[in-house]
Protein backbone atom coordinates (compact mmCIF):
# COMPACT_ATOMS: atom_id res chain seq x y z
CA UNK A 1 0.00 0.00 0.00
CA UNK A 2 2.78 2.35 1.02
CA UNK A 3 5.00 1.50 -1.80
CA UNK A 4 2.12 2.98 -4.55
CA UNK A 5 2.33 5.86 -2.63
CA UNK A 6 6.15 6.52 -2.20
CA UNK A 7 5.98 5.02 -6.32
CA UNK A 8 3.81 7.39 -7.16
CA UNK A 9 4.79 10.54 -5.23
CA UNK A 10 8.70 10.00 -6.10
CA UNK A 11 7.90 10.23 -9.70
CA UNK A 12 5.72 13.43 -9.53
CA UNK A 13 8.38 14.82 -8.08
CA UNK A 14 11.22 13.84 -10.16
CA UNK A 15 8.61 15.27 -13.00
CA UNK A 16 8.54 18.02 -11.39
CA UNK A 17 11.63 18.85 -10.19
CA UNK A 18 12.68 18.35 -14.61
CA UNK A 19 9.68 20.95 -15.89
CA UNK A 20 10.53 23.75 -12.86
CA UNK A 21 8.50 26.04 -14.76
CA UNK A 22 5.27 24.50 -13.57
CA UNK A 23 6.21 24.85 -10.23
CA UNK A 24 8.01 28.21 -10.43
CA UNK A 25 4.46 29.70 -11.96
CA UNK A 26 2.73 30.12 -8.05
CA UNK A 27 5.97 31.06 -6.58
CA UNK A 28 6.59 33.59 -8.74
CA UNK A 29 2.60 35.19 -8.87
CA UNK A 30 2.69 34.88 -5.11
CA UNK A 31 6.06 36.98 -5.25
CA UNK A 32 4.49 39.64 -7.62
CA UNK A 33 1.45 39.77 -5.94
CA UNK A 34 3.42 41.04 -2.60
CA UNK A 35 5.48 43.37 -4.72
CA UNK A 36 2.61 44.92 -6.68
CA UNK A 37 0.76 45.64 -4.14
CA UNK A 38 2.61 48.34 -1.89
CA UNK A 39 3.38 50.04 -5.38
CA UNK A 40 -0.58 49.74 -6.38
CA UNK A 41 -1.99 50.68 -2.84
CA UNK A 42 -0.11 52.30 -0.66
CA UNK A 43 3.98 52.11 0.50
CA UNK A 44 3.23 53.37 3.83
CA UNK A 45 4.24 50.41 6.49
CA UNK A 46 1.76 51.10 8.81
CA UNK A 47 -0.92 50.32 6.13
CA UNK A 48 1.03 47.38 4.67
CA UNK A 49 1.25 46.03 8.01
CA UNK A 50 -2.66 46.04 9.29
CA UNK A 51 -3.66 44.38 5.15
CA UNK A 52 -0.67 42.41 5.33
CA UNK A 53 -1.94 38.81 6.80
CA UNK A 54 -5.21 38.98 4.18
CA UNK A 55 -2.84 39.94 1.12
CA UNK A 56 -0.68 37.12 2.14
CA UNK A 57 -2.64 34.41 2.77
CA UNK A 58 -5.25 35.86 -0.37
CA UNK A 59 -1.89 35.40 -2.50
CA UNK A 60 -1.31 32.17 -1.20
CA UNK A 61 -4.74 30.90 -1.95
CA UNK A 62 -4.90 32.24 -5.92
CA UNK A 63 -1.46 30.78 -6.35
CA UNK A 64 -3.02 27.60 -4.97
CA UNK A 65 -5.47 27.65 -7.31
CA UNK A 66 -3.33 28.59 -10.30
CA UNK A 67 -1.57 25.92 -10.22
CA UNK A 68 -4.42 23.04 -9.93
CA UNK A 69 -5.57 22.64 -13.84
CA UNK A 70 -2.13 21.16 -14.12
CA UNK A 71 -2.34 18.62 -11.23
CA UNK A 72 -3.83 15.68 -13.43
CA UNK A 73 -3.87 17.24 -17.15
CA UNK A 74 -0.59 15.83 -18.49
CA UNK A 75 -1.31 12.09 -16.61
CA UNK A 76 -4.59 12.51 -18.42
CA UNK A 77 -3.26 13.59 -21.75
CA UNK A 78 -0.52 10.81 -22.12
CA UNK A 79 -2.98 7.74 -21.09
CA UNK A 80 -0.41 7.20 -17.54
CA UNK A 81 -4.04 8.17 -15.23
CA UNK A 82 -5.93 5.31 -16.77
CA UNK A 83 -3.06 3.14 -16.33
CA UNK A 84 -2.73 4.24 -12.75
CA UNK A 85 -6.53 3.62 -12.65
CA UNK A 86 -6.22 0.00 -13.88
CA UNK A 87 -3.43 -0.48 -11.30
CA UNK A 88 -4.82 -2.95 -8.50
CA UNK A 89 -3.14 -0.89 -5.89
CA UNK A 90 -5.45 0.94 -3.89
CA UNK A 91 -6.38 4.76 -5.75
CA UNK A 92 -7.03 5.84 -2.05
CA UNK A 93 -2.96 6.12 -1.95
CA UNK A 94 -2.72 7.30 -5.09
CA UNK A 95 -4.84 10.01 -4.81
CA UNK A 96 -3.04 11.17 -1.58
CA UNK A 97 0.08 10.54 -3.45
CA UNK A 98 -0.85 13.10 -5.79
CA UNK A 99 -1.81 15.32 -3.66
CA UNK A 100 0.95 15.04 -1.17
CA UNK A 101 3.30 15.70 -4.24
CA UNK A 102 1.24 19.25 -5.30
CA UNK A 103 1.92 20.50 -2.05
CA UNK A 104 5.40 19.42 -1.57
CA UNK A 105 5.75 21.55 -4.69
CA UNK A 106 3.30 24.17 -3.97
CA UNK A 107 2.44 24.29 -0.65
CA UNK A 108 5.52 24.01 1.14
CA UNK A 109 7.56 26.30 -1.01
CA UNK A 110 4.68 29.03 -0.40
CA UNK A 111 4.78 29.09 3.37
CA UNK A 112 8.61 28.69 3.24
CA UNK A 113 8.46 31.91 1.06
CA UNK A 114 6.12 33.78 3.32
CA UNK A 115 8.42 35.16 6.00
CA UNK A 116 10.73 36.75 3.09
CA UNK A 117 7.31 38.52 1.45
CA UNK A 118 5.95 39.36 5.45
CA UNK A 119 8.95 41.35 5.77
CA UNK A 120 8.22 43.28 2.28
CA UNK A 121 4.79 44.01 3.46
CA UNK A 122 6.00 45.49 6.99
CA UNK A 123 4.35 42.09 8.97
CA UNK A 124 5.23 42.35 12.73
CA UNK A 125 7.59 39.53 13.50
CA UNK A 126 5.56 38.04 16.25
CA UNK A 127 2.85 37.01 13.46
CA UNK A 128 5.86 35.18 10.94
CA UNK A 129 5.70 31.80 12.99
CA UNK A 130 2.18 31.65 12.86
CA UNK A 131 1.78 32.96 9.69
CA UNK A 132 4.19 30.50 8.24
CA UNK A 133 2.17 27.38 10.74
CA UNK A 134 -1.16 28.51 9.42
CA UNK A 135 -0.07 28.59 5.31
CA UNK A 136 1.63 25.16 5.65
CA UNK A 137 -1.44 24.04 7.67
CA UNK A 138 -3.57 25.41 5.18
CA UNK A 139 -1.88 25.03 1.91
CA UNK A 140 -2.28 21.12 2.75
CA UNK A 141 -5.48 21.34 2.97
CA UNK A 142 -6.39 23.29 0.09
CA UNK A 143 -4.19 20.73 -2.24
CA UNK A 144 -6.27 18.02 -0.86
CA UNK A 145 -9.59 20.38 -1.76
CA UNK A 146 -8.53 21.85 -4.80
CA UNK A 147 -7.18 18.13 -6.12
CA UNK A 148 -11.29 16.81 -6.01
CA UNK A 149 -12.11 19.73 -7.87
CA UNK A 150 -8.81 19.05 -10.65
CA UNK A 151 -10.17 15.71 -10.90
CA UNK A 152 -13.36 15.92 -11.72
CA UNK A 153 -12.53 18.86 -14.47
CA UNK A 154 -9.34 17.19 -15.82
CA UNK A 155 -11.63 15.49 -18.85
CA UNK A 156 -12.99 18.72 -19.83
CA UNK A 157 -11.20 20.85 -22.58
CA UNK A 158 -12.03 23.75 -20.99
CA UNK A 159 -11.73 22.84 -17.00
CA UNK A 160 -10.56 26.18 -15.74
CA UNK A 161 -13.10 28.22 -14.70
CA UNK A 162 -14.90 25.02 -13.38
CA UNK A 163 -12.26 24.50 -10.79
CA UNK A 164 -12.47 27.82 -9.46
CA UNK A 165 -15.98 27.73 -9.04
CA UNK A 166 -16.21 24.52 -7.34
CA UNK A 167 -13.47 24.99 -5.35
CA UNK A 168 -13.75 28.69 -3.95
CA UNK A 169 -16.80 27.82 -1.81
CA UNK A 170 -14.58 25.01 -0.02
CA UNK A 171 -11.45 27.40 0.49
CA UNK A 172 -13.03 30.35 1.81
CA UNK A 173 -13.52 28.46 5.58
CA UNK A 174 -9.58 27.79 5.30
CA UNK A 175 -8.99 31.50 4.23
CA UNK A 176 -10.94 33.03 6.95
CA UNK A 177 -9.24 31.01 9.78
CA UNK A 178 -5.48 31.65 8.15
CA UNK A 179 -6.22 34.87 8.13
CA UNK A 180 -7.55 35.51 11.48
CA UNK A 181 -5.19 33.50 12.86
CA UNK A 182 -1.78 35.78 11.57
CA UNK A 183 -3.99 38.85 12.55
CA UNK A 184 -4.96 38.01 16.10
CA UNK A 185 -0.67 36.67 16.19
CA UNK A 186 -0.73 40.57 14.95
CA UNK A 187 -2.66 41.81 17.81
CA UNK A 188 -0.87 39.38 20.18
CA UNK A 189 -4.02 37.51 21.25
CA UNK A 190 -3.85 33.44 21.42
CA UNK A 191 -3.74 31.63 17.60
CA UNK A 192 -4.15 28.18 18.87
CA UNK A 193 -7.87 27.80 18.40
CA UNK A 194 -7.55 29.36 14.76
CA UNK A 195 -4.59 26.96 14.16
CA UNK A 196 -6.88 24.19 16.00
CA UNK A 197 -9.95 24.45 14.04
CA UNK A 198 -7.08 24.75 10.52
CA UNK A 199 -5.68 21.26 11.82
CA UNK A 200 -9.31 19.69 11.77
CA UNK A 201 -9.59 20.97 8.84
CA UNK A 202 -6.59 19.35 7.09
CA UNK A 203 -7.37 16.00 9.03
CA UNK A 204 -10.90 15.77 7.53
CA UNK A 205 -10.00 16.27 4.07
CA UNK A 206 -6.90 14.58 4.54
CA UNK A 207 -8.68 11.25 5.52
CA UNK A 208 -11.65 12.05 2.77
CA UNK A 209 -10.39 13.73 0.02
CA UNK A 210 -8.69 10.97 -1.42
CA UNK A 211 -11.75 8.93 -1.89
CA UNK A 212 -13.24 11.66 -3.52
CA UNK A 213 -10.12 12.57 -5.80
CA UNK A 214 -10.14 8.89 -6.84
CA UNK A 215 -14.04 8.81 -7.31
CA UNK A 216 -13.87 11.70 -9.97
CA UNK A 217 -10.89 10.44 -11.46
CA UNK A 218 -12.80 7.58 -12.21
CA UNK A 219 -15.46 9.45 -13.82
CA UNK A 220 -13.41 11.76 -16.07
CA UNK A 221 -11.54 9.18 -17.20
CA UNK A 222 -14.49 7.06 -18.06
CA UNK A 223 -16.09 9.71 -20.15
CA UNK B 1 -1.84 -3.33 1.19
CA UNK B 2 -0.41 -6.48 0.45
CA UNK B 3 -2.72 -8.23 -1.90
CA UNK B 4 -3.76 -11.78 -1.23
CA UNK B 5 -3.86 -14.29 -3.97
CA UNK B 6 -5.95 -16.67 -3.58
CA UNK B 7 -5.98 -20.39 -5.05
CA UNK B 8 -7.52 -18.49 -8.48
CA UNK B 9 -8.29 -22.54 -9.88
CA UNK B 10 -10.29 -23.89 -7.35
CA UNK B 11 -12.27 -20.76 -6.78
CA UNK B 12 -13.60 -20.03 -10.08
CA UNK B 13 -14.18 -23.58 -11.13
CA UNK B 14 -17.91 -24.30 -12.13
CA UNK B 15 -19.54 -27.27 -9.90
CA UNK B 16 -19.46 -29.47 -12.74
CA UNK B 17 -15.40 -29.60 -12.35
CA UNK B 18 -15.01 -27.25 -15.99
CA UNK B 19 -13.03 -24.11 -15.44
CA UNK B 20 -15.46 -21.24 -16.23
CA UNK B 21 -13.96 -19.11 -19.11
CA UNK B 22 -11.67 -16.15 -18.10
CA UNK B 23 -13.91 -13.88 -19.34
CA UNK B 24 -17.58 -14.16 -20.59
CA UNK B 25 -19.76 -11.30 -22.32
CA UNK B 26 -23.46 -11.59 -21.94
CA UNK B 27 -26.14 -9.42 -24.02
CA UNK B 28 -23.67 -6.09 -24.25
CA UNK B 29 -25.30 -3.37 -25.23
CA UNK B 30 -23.50 0.17 -26.03
CA UNK B 31 -24.87 3.09 -27.32
CA UNK B 32 -22.77 7.01 -27.79
CA UNK B 33 -24.21 9.79 -29.18
CA UNK B 34 -27.40 8.21 -30.07
CA UNK B 35 -25.54 5.66 -32.26
CA UNK B 36 -25.77 1.91 -31.72
CA UNK B 37 -22.15 0.71 -31.39
CA UNK B 38 -23.42 -2.85 -30.50
CA UNK B 39 -26.12 -4.96 -28.99
CA UNK B 40 -26.72 -8.66 -27.87
CA UNK B 41 -23.09 -8.55 -28.20
CA UNK B 42 -21.92 -11.99 -26.67
CA UNK B 43 -19.08 -14.10 -26.97
CA UNK B 44 -16.78 -16.21 -23.98
CA UNK B 45 -12.98 -16.16 -24.24
CA UNK B 46 -10.96 -18.95 -22.42
CA UNK B 47 -7.84 -19.37 -21.52
CA UNK B 48 -4.70 -19.33 -23.85
CA UNK B 49 -7.09 -17.67 -26.65
CA UNK B 50 -6.28 -14.91 -28.68
CA UNK B 51 -9.40 -13.05 -29.48
CA UNK B 52 -8.95 -10.27 -32.78
CA UNK B 53 -11.60 -8.00 -33.06
CA UNK B 54 -12.38 -5.81 -36.19
CA UNK B 55 -14.17 -3.14 -37.19
CA UNK B 56 -14.41 -0.31 -39.06
CA UNK B 57 -13.43 2.95 -37.91
CA UNK B 58 -15.90 4.45 -35.32
CA UNK B 59 -17.45 0.65 -34.66
CA UNK B 60 -16.50 0.76 -31.01
CA UNK B 61 -13.24 -1.18 -30.60
CA UNK B 62 -11.97 1.37 -28.35
CA UNK B 63 -15.11 1.51 -26.12
CA UNK B 64 -15.57 -2.45 -25.90
CA UNK B 65 -11.84 -2.60 -24.75
CA UNK B 66 -12.32 0.34 -22.09
CA UNK B 67 -15.59 -1.88 -20.83
CA UNK B 68 -13.41 -5.07 -20.45
CA UNK B 69 -10.74 -3.13 -18.93
CA UNK B 70 -13.56 -1.78 -16.28
CA UNK B 71 -12.89 1.78 -17.08
CA UNK B 72 -16.22 2.64 -19.28
CA UNK B 73 -18.74 1.80 -17.43
CA UNK B 74 -21.61 3.35 -19.52
CA UNK B 75 -23.20 0.13 -21.41
CA UNK B 76 -25.54 -2.22 -20.65
CA UNK B 77 -25.31 -6.47 -20.30
CA UNK B 78 -22.92 -8.80 -18.11
CA UNK B 79 -19.41 -9.37 -17.70
CA UNK B 80 -18.41 -12.23 -16.15
CA UNK B 81 -14.68 -12.93 -14.97
CA UNK B 82 -14.37 -16.53 -14.54
CA UNK B 83 -17.76 -16.82 -13.88
CA UNK B 84 -18.43 -14.32 -11.01
CA UNK B 85 -19.47 -10.55 -11.94
CA UNK B 86 -16.40 -8.83 -13.28
CA UNK B 87 -17.59 -5.24 -11.27
CA UNK B 88 -16.87 -7.18 -7.86
CA UNK B 89 -13.91 -8.91 -9.08
CA UNK B 90 -11.76 -6.05 -10.12
CA UNK B 91 -8.92 -5.93 -7.78
CA UNK B 92 -8.24 -9.75 -8.87
CA UNK B 93 -8.82 -8.85 -12.67
CA UNK B 94 -6.44 -5.49 -12.55
CA UNK B 95 -3.67 -7.65 -10.84
CA UNK B 96 -3.74 -10.28 -14.27
CA UNK B 97 -4.63 -7.69 -16.13
CA UNK B 98 -2.06 -5.70 -18.85
CA UNK B 99 -3.81 -3.13 -20.80
CA UNK B 100 -2.46 -1.44 -23.79
CA UNK B 101 -4.08 1.92 -25.26
CA UNK B 102 -4.39 4.39 -27.68
CA UNK B 103 -1.77 7.13 -25.85
CA UNK B 104 1.48 6.38 -25.51
CA UNK B 105 0.99 5.78 -21.84
CA UNK B 106 4.76 6.50 -21.08
CA UNK B 107 5.83 10.48 -19.30
CA UNK B 108 8.36 12.26 -21.52
CA UNK B 109 9.88 14.03 -19.01
CA UNK B 110 11.16 10.28 -17.23
CA UNK B 111 13.53 7.74 -18.57
CA UNK B 112 12.72 4.55 -20.45
CA UNK B 113 13.78 2.56 -17.17
CA UNK B 114 12.36 5.13 -14.60
CA UNK B 115 8.73 4.90 -16.47
CA UNK B 116 8.92 1.06 -16.29
CA UNK B 117 10.45 0.67 -13.10
CA UNK B 118 7.12 3.00 -11.92
CA UNK B 119 5.33 0.52 -13.92
CA UNK B 120 6.97 -2.06 -12.11
CA UNK B 121 5.45 -0.64 -8.65
CA UNK B 122 2.01 0.46 -9.69
CA UNK B 123 1.07 -3.16 -11.33
CA UNK B 124 2.45 -5.95 -9.61
CA UNK B 125 2.09 -8.76 -12.72
CA UNK B 126 4.48 -6.97 -13.86
CA UNK B 127 9.01 -8.67 -12.71
CA UNK B 128 11.39 -5.43 -12.19
CA UNK B 129 14.01 -7.67 -12.75
CA UNK B 130 13.25 -8.19 -16.12
CA UNK B 131 13.05 -4.47 -17.26
CA UNK B 132 16.53 -4.33 -19.01
CA UNK B 133 16.00 -7.57 -20.38
CA UNK B 134 12.15 -6.52 -21.65
CA UNK B 135 13.81 -3.03 -22.99
CA UNK B 136 16.58 -4.71 -25.29
CA UNK B 137 13.90 -7.37 -26.31
CA UNK B 138 11.91 -4.30 -27.27
CA UNK B 139 15.12 -2.89 -29.33
CA UNK B 140 15.76 -0.25 -27.21
CA UNK B 141 19.00 -1.59 -25.51
CA UNK B 142 21.61 1.62 -24.87
CA UNK B 143 18.42 3.91 -24.58
CA UNK B 144 17.39 2.90 -20.88
CA UNK B 145 18.77 6.78 -19.51
CA UNK B 146 17.42 8.69 -22.37
CA UNK B 147 14.73 10.96 -21.33
CA UNK B 148 11.56 9.38 -23.92
CA UNK B 149 11.29 13.00 -24.88
CA UNK B 150 14.06 12.49 -26.32
CA UNK B 151 13.38 9.46 -28.15
CA UNK B 152 11.08 8.83 -31.62
CA UNK B 153 6.88 8.00 -31.50
CA UNK B 154 8.00 4.38 -32.46
CA UNK B 155 10.67 4.35 -29.83
CA UNK B 156 8.40 5.43 -27.19
CA UNK B 157 5.75 2.81 -27.94
CA UNK B 158 8.01 0.26 -27.43
CA UNK B 159 9.13 1.71 -24.06
CA UNK B 160 5.17 0.72 -23.52
CA UNK B 161 5.41 -2.73 -25.39
CA UNK B 162 8.32 -3.54 -23.04
CA UNK B 163 6.04 -4.13 -20.26
CA UNK B 164 4.66 -7.39 -22.62
CA UNK B 165 7.84 -8.53 -21.70
CA UNK B 166 8.40 -7.96 -17.77
CA UNK B 167 4.97 -10.20 -17.42
CA UNK B 168 5.62 -12.54 -14.53
CA UNK B 169 5.45 -15.98 -15.28
CA UNK B 170 4.12 -17.30 -12.24
CA UNK B 171 0.25 -16.57 -12.68
CA UNK B 172 0.58 -16.47 -16.46
CA UNK B 173 -2.95 -18.71 -16.88
CA UNK B 174 -5.10 -15.97 -15.23
CA UNK B 175 -3.30 -13.19 -17.40
CA UNK B 176 -5.10 -11.26 -19.94
CA UNK B 177 -3.48 -8.65 -22.03
CA UNK B 178 -5.92 -6.15 -24.25
CA UNK B 179 -4.16 -4.42 -26.69
CA UNK B 180 -5.67 -1.77 -28.41
CA UNK B 181 -3.77 -1.22 -31.76
CA UNK B 182 -0.29 -2.36 -30.31
CA UNK B 183 1.48 -2.23 -33.54
CA UNK B 184 1.23 1.57 -34.53
CA UNK B 185 4.62 3.01 -35.53
CA UNK B 186 6.01 -0.28 -35.17
CA UNK B 187 8.37 -1.47 -37.91
CA UNK B 188 7.41 -4.25 -39.64
CA UNK B 189 11.03 -6.41 -37.71
CA UNK B 190 9.24 -5.08 -34.54
CA UNK B 191 5.66 -6.17 -35.61
CA UNK B 192 6.98 -9.30 -36.26
CA UNK B 193 8.63 -10.19 -33.41
CA UNK B 194 5.98 -8.92 -31.05
CA UNK B 195 3.40 -11.50 -33.44
CA UNK B 196 5.93 -14.13 -31.91
CA UNK B 197 5.89 -13.06 -28.12
CA UNK B 198 2.23 -13.01 -27.84
CA UNK B 199 1.43 -15.96 -29.58
CA UNK B 200 4.14 -17.61 -26.87
CA UNK B 201 2.25 -16.02 -24.69
CA UNK B 202 -1.06 -17.69 -25.65
CA UNK B 203 0.94 -20.83 -26.15
CA UNK B 204 2.18 -20.80 -22.16
CA UNK B 205 -1.81 -20.18 -21.02
CA UNK B 206 -1.73 -16.54 -21.56
CA UNK B 207 -4.85 -15.18 -22.78
CA UNK B 208 -4.76 -11.67 -25.61
CA UNK B 209 -7.58 -9.53 -26.80
CA UNK B 210 -6.10 -7.11 -29.48
CA UNK B 211 -7.38 -5.13 -32.70
CA UNK B 212 -5.28 -3.88 -35.22
CA UNK B 213 -6.12 -3.29 -38.90
CA UNK B 214 -2.76 -5.32 -39.86
CA UNK B 215 -3.07 -8.75 -41.15
CA UNK B 216 -1.91 -10.95 -38.68
CA UNK B 217 0.56 -13.71 -39.27
CA UNK B 218 0.18 -15.28 -35.98
CA UNK B 219 0.75 -19.11 -36.05
CA UNK B 220 -1.38 -19.96 -32.95
CA UNK B 221 -5.41 -20.28 -33.55
CA UNK B 222 -6.96 -17.18 -33.30
CA UNK B 223 -10.82 -16.03 -32.52
CA UNK B 224 -12.01 -13.67 -34.62
CA UNK B 225 -14.94 -11.28 -33.82
CA UNK B 226 -16.02 -8.13 -36.50
CA UNK B 227 -18.12 -5.63 -34.39
CA UNK B 228 -19.62 -4.39 -38.09
CA UNK B 229 -21.64 -7.56 -37.56
CA UNK B 230 -23.41 -6.73 -34.43
CA UNK B 231 -23.86 -2.47 -34.34
CA UNK B 232 -26.53 -0.68 -36.45
CA UNK B 233 -25.55 0.64 -39.86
Amino acid sequence: MMRVFWAELSRDLLLAFRHKGDFLNPLIFFLMVAVLFPLGVSPAADFLAQIAPGVLWVSALLATLLSLDNLFKSDFDDGTLEQLLLSPESTYMIALAKACAHWITTGLPLALMAPLLAVMLFLPTQAIATLVISLLIGTATLSLLGAIASALTVGLKKGGVLISLLVIPLYIPVLIFGASAVQSAVDGLPVTAYLAILGAMFALSLVLAPFAIAASLRVSVSS
Amino acid sequence: MLVQCQPLKEIYCTGWGVAAPLLEVKDLYCERDDKVLFENLSFQLQQGQILHLGGSNGSGKTSLLRILCGLYHDFEGQIEYFGLRLADELENYHSSLLYFGHQVSVKLGLTALENLTWYARIQPQLDPSLISKALSEVGLEGYEQVLCQNLSAGQRRRVNLARLYMQKSSAIGHSLWILDEPFTAIDKQGVQELEQHISAFAASGGTVILTTHQQLALSSKIQRLNLDDWGTK
